[in-house]
């Protein structure tokens, strides 16, 4: 396990809440109350199903949601500035500078009838990073090449680079401006097995090699035992479970995630049977008024459907929101601080 | 249940969409007050057109009076009341010859996108070459031909006006034919006619009601066209067919502005009313998303208390 | 497992793709060579898994098989009887023993029907229960086999009311109402949440058991597949590289590339340390393909021969075959 605990804190996220507007309906609440760190180096997972909010919590983290979204309340720290209360100007700035996103269908973020080095090189002249035109191509050869692609794809259209390329060329787009933190929203889904194994591959030299913070957005728990440090697990628009990648496989506390790994097949134990959770994941604008999970949790009891649990400290580094996790608790509130606060010794 | 839907799968539903967009509602409003305009003509028209009057030289373009709410044509006679009466023309002939329109141009469209191979390369070359000859000389060749009646320009605007339907409709059925649910009705085992009814058809129907609805104020303007130039059935006193007296017959120089402006109003007005219910029925079936995030800007963040920006 | 004659057998099947000349001037016919001899037995009651990634030819093999696509070369018998080029009457009638469940909810139903019509299709396609009760009746039937009881909750809605799952059930029973013998199912799970996807492959699990359905599951996502399966096919560049009982491709894989894909797939399992062959480059182009082996090219243990001969399909142990030249 890589060590992480002394490296700075880049990211500190609190009780971000999000929603998203309609015309003549109450607003769907489709963050709540999320708060997570990340450090210098480190890979946090978020997973979850379809409908749980990672998108639209890493979209909130860049300010880039959808015409009816609105931040409702909540910090984002990046490095010392709340990113939240910035202007749209220096938001702008910060974005790519510092966050870059690698977006979900990938493959289809690129512009067909400009060629893939034209926009690499346009990401990096929009923040007049560097405004030498030479610099500016040795630079996009530089990225492509970190990537694994072959210099003389730069003037190629997308059409002709196949979908693995594509993913490279967008990652290589995501790292034109040196930036601390990466988020990567499920990078490697629409790719076959092999090809995605190149790309972890790929982003875990990156990580090394640059020194990477990595937001992991995926679905897919093979994927996150195989890359992640910590692992945020997202149910309905809340945090699940927080806590470092071999806690959250070995020793999970919440109904969900305990659920959530007996539906997910292992290769290396075959003949186990899956089990899946009954019923559907929550719509954002029928969200039960207790627990988000209470409606299809084995261990569902009175509470759980009269109050929702907030994120409970479990022993510093593991958190989760449930109830049953609660009552057996043994941490004193004071010594329950947050994982990672800087000024912490 | 979910407000969401795809397209408008009942007649509530479909409203309550539909009631959202304004353009639609205006155009709605619009047509509805023409065919009610155009229906009831015998009750709101205060003259019939018809009936043989006597008249003298001071009824001819006689400005607007008490008598005559806008004034008289050449013939002395009302133009209120031949405006209300011309809706019915204007109308009948728009409708009817849309939907000629509509029926070739979707049966060719259907074939050429479905079938494929050599029957759509047939029909589609044949649709190119009907697009490329310019509609009106030949609607003019044709009815200078042929004998001038309500029936044959209701024939002729039909016959020609189908060619941008069938593109449309031809599209669509492509589109369709891709789908996941084509190839599972293939699977079952259904054949082409089976798929083409149950399938194709169903959802092709929205395009074309709503292509129908934009032919039809087409069809409107080829027939003021027409009966403007001279070629129409004279008896039938249209919108066009009272432009093309009053300017064959000296309203601009006797300065008779009512008798020029009214009908041109009236095609203005039912012209304009189906484009805007076009679009609003577009706006049910094609709903677009507002997500321009540039759009929203600094009021994405809508925290409570926010100072003002650093 | 019965020991009677396989319920479907391929031979040496062959699919070739046409490829539109780009030029007036290209003389030469090039083809996509999606399904490039397969051979392959599917018994009563089996459920047998053909795995591989995106172009290899399973989908293909798939609608091949349906007769949604006319194979170019070789034969497919059913029950023993030669099936590879029906049309018509005939064809209709095989439809009603072997269908198909497709990957995509959203897209395989129509949205404009409910789902009562949606699931007697079939019925009224092959003009079977002519009468409204007796199709009702086995539509409930149908729609309940599939696990969405009551299925009077569902005859009257649409598509778009039902989740993904629930739409999945209802493509199964639409596939079930003819009571087939066969289910082609083409990747039926990886377009769903996970958390629902081990109902969805639990009943199609099931169908074995209570319907005696033969079931030929096509997925890229070995996972989802293997605690059910009882043999694994590996696909590669139109070809099948391995077969053989689950466990034992599992655990003693024999092809490189099955080496090399189960080396890479993750596992939910932090602790686990192995190696992992990654393959480097992409698939090749099924158009040129390469000459000898087709693997050669990304083969981390090819030898200068394997550049020329292609390797025999071989049985290395029992029921376990391979076509490598190294194993």
């Amino acid at each position: 396990m890589r060590s992480l605990r002394q490296a700075p804190v880049l990211l500190e996220v609190r009780n971000l809440n999000t929603d998203f507007l309609t015309p003549g309906e109450a607003p769907a609440h489709a963050l709540a109350d999320i708060n997570f760190t990340l450090r210098e180096g480190e890979v946090l997972g978020i997973v979850g199903e379809s409908g749980c909010g990672k998108t639209t919590l890493m979209l909130s983290l860049m300010r880039l949601l959808p015409a009816n979204g609105r931040i409702t309340s909540g910090k984002v720290n990046f490095m010392n500035t709340d990113l939240l209360s910035l202007s749209e100007r220096e938001m702008g700035d910060v974005r790519w500078k510092n966050v870059a996103m690698i977006f979900q269908g990938a493959m289809n973020a690129l512009n067909p009838v400009h060629t893939v080095g034209r926009q690499i090189a346009e990401a990096i002249i929009q923040h007049n990073y560097i405004t030498d035109q030479k610099l500016v191509t040795d630079r996009v050869v530089e990225l492509l090449e970190l990537v694994g692609i072959g210099a003389e794809r730069k003037d190629q259209y997308p059409h002709q680079y196949s979908g693995g390329m594509r993913q490279r060329a967008m990652i290589a787009m995501a790292l034109a401006c040196n930036p601390q933190v990466v988020i990567a929203d499920e990078p490697t889904t629409a790719l076959d097995v092999m090809i995605q194994a190149q790309i972890l591959e790929l982003l875990a030299k990156l990580r090394d090699k640059l020194g990477l913070s990595i937001l992991f957005v995926t679905h897919d728990l093979g994927v996150v035992a195989e890359m992640c440090d910590t692992v945020l697990v997202m149910y309905g628009g809340v945090t699940a479970e927080y806590a470092d990648v071999d806690t959250i496989f070995n020793t999970p506390q919440h109904p969900y995630t305990q659920e959530l790994l007996r539906a997910f097949p292992d290769l290396t134990r075959p003949t186990e049977k899956l089990v899946s959770i009954p019923g559907y994941p929550p719509r954002l604008n029928a969200l039960p008024p207790g627990c988000r999970f209470a409606p299809r949790c084995p261990h569902v009891f009175e509470r759980c459907h009269g109050e929702r649990p907030s994120l409970h400290p479990l022993n510093g580094r593991h958190f989760a929101s449930c109830h049953l996790v609660e009552s057996e608790s043994t941490i004193s509130p004071e010594t329950s601080k947050f994982p990672g606060k800087s000024g912490e010794k | 249940m979910s407000e969401t839907t795809v397209g408008a799968t009942s007649l509530s539903g479909f409203w309550r969409s539909f009631r959202r967009s304004r353009m639609g509602l205006v155009g709605l409003f619009m047509l509805v007050t023409v065919i009610l305009m155009a229906v009831f003509a015998p009750y709101i028209a205060p003259y019939d057109p018809k009936e043989v009057i006597r008249v003298t030289i001071d009824d001819i373009y006689a400005p607007p009076s008490a008598a005559h709410w806008l004034g008289t044509d050449d013939a002395g006679r009302d133009v209120l009341s031949n405006f209300i009466y011309g809706s019915r023309v204007s109308l009948i002939v728009g409708f009817f010859a849309s939907f000629i329109s509509i029926f070739i141009g979707s049966v060719v469209g259907i074939v050429a996108g479905f079938y494929g191979g050599r029957a759509e390369n047939v029909l589609m070359r044949f649709t190119d070459i009907m697009l490329v000859i310019p509609d009106l000389p030949l609607a003019v060749v044709i009815v200078a031909l042929t004998k001038p009646s309500l029936w044959n320009i209701i024939f002729v605007i039909g016959a020609l006006g189908w060619t941008g339907s069938a593109r449309l409709v031809r599209s669509q059925t492509l589109a369709v034919k891709q789908r996941k649910f084509v190839l599972r009705a293939r699977s079952i085992g259904a054949g082409n006619a089976h798929i083409i009814r149950y399938h194709i058809f169903p959802m092709v129907l929205p395009l074309i009601v709503v292509n129908t609805v934009l032919v039809i104020s087409l069809a409107i303007l080829n027939e003021s066209t027409l009966s403007f130039l001279g070629l129409s059935d004279p008896t039938a006193l249209s919108w066009g067919q009272m432009l093309n007296f009053a300017f064959t017959r000296g309203a601009m120089s006797a300065r008779a502005w009512w008798a020029l402006v009214m009908p041109g109003l009236g095609i203005v007005w039912a012209v304009l009313a189906c484009t805007l219910l076009g679009q609003g029925l577009e706006q049910v079936l094609n709903p677009r998303l507002e997500t321009h995030y540039l759009a929203v800007g600094a009021q994405m963040v809508a925290r409570p208390g926010m100072e003002a920006q650093v | 497992m019965n020991q009677q004659q396989p319920i479907i057998e391929v031979k040496n099947l062959r699919k070739l793709f046409p490829v539109q000349k780009t030029t007036l001037w290209d003389k030469e016919e090039k083809f996509v060579h999606a399904v490039d001899d397969v051979s392959f037995v599917l018994h009563h009651g089996e459920v047998l898994a053909l795995v591989g990634e995106s172009g290899c030819g399973k989908s293909t093999l798939a609608l091949t098989l349906m007769n949604l696509e006319t194979p170019t070369e070789g034969q497919i018998f059913f029950e023993g009887k030669d099936v590879t080029h029906l049309s018509g009457k005939a064809l209709q009638t095989m439809r009603r023993h072997i269908q198909m469940v497709f990957q995509d909810p959203y897209e395989s139903l129509n949205p404009t029907m409910t789902i009562g019509d949606i699931v007697a299709e079939p019925l009224v396609v092959h003009r079977l229960a002519p009468n409204q009760q007796e199709r009702d009746a086995r539509v409930v039937q149908a729609l309940e086999d599939a696990g969405l009881k009551p299925a009077s909750n569902f005859m009257h809605r649409y598509p778009h009311e039902l989740s993904g799952g629930q739409r999945q059930r209802v493509v199964i029973a639409g596939a079930l109402v003819l009571e087939p013998k066969v289910l082609l199912a083409d990747e039926p799970v990886s377009m769903l949440d996970v958390s629902i996807r081990a109902e969805i492959l639990n009943l199609l699990a099931s169908l074995r058991e209570t319907r005696g359905i033969s079931v030929l599951f096509i997925t890229h996502d070995l996972g989802t597949v293997a605690y059910f399966a009882d043999r694994i096919a590996v696909m590669y560049l139109g070809r099948i590289v391995e077969l053989g009982e689950t466990l034992a491709v599992l655990e003693r894989p024999l092809h490189p590339y099955t080496k090399a894909l189960l080396s890479v797939m993750p596992v939910p399992n932090p602790r686990l340390r192995r190696e992992r062959i990654i393959l480097q480059g992409e698939t090749p182009n099924p158009i040129n393909l390469p000459r000898g082996c087709r693997f050669h090219p990304r083969c981390p243990v090819a030898q200068p021969h394997c550049q020329e001969t292609d390797p025999a399909w071989r049985e290395i142990e029992p029921r376990h075959f391979a076509a490598c030249h190294e194993v």
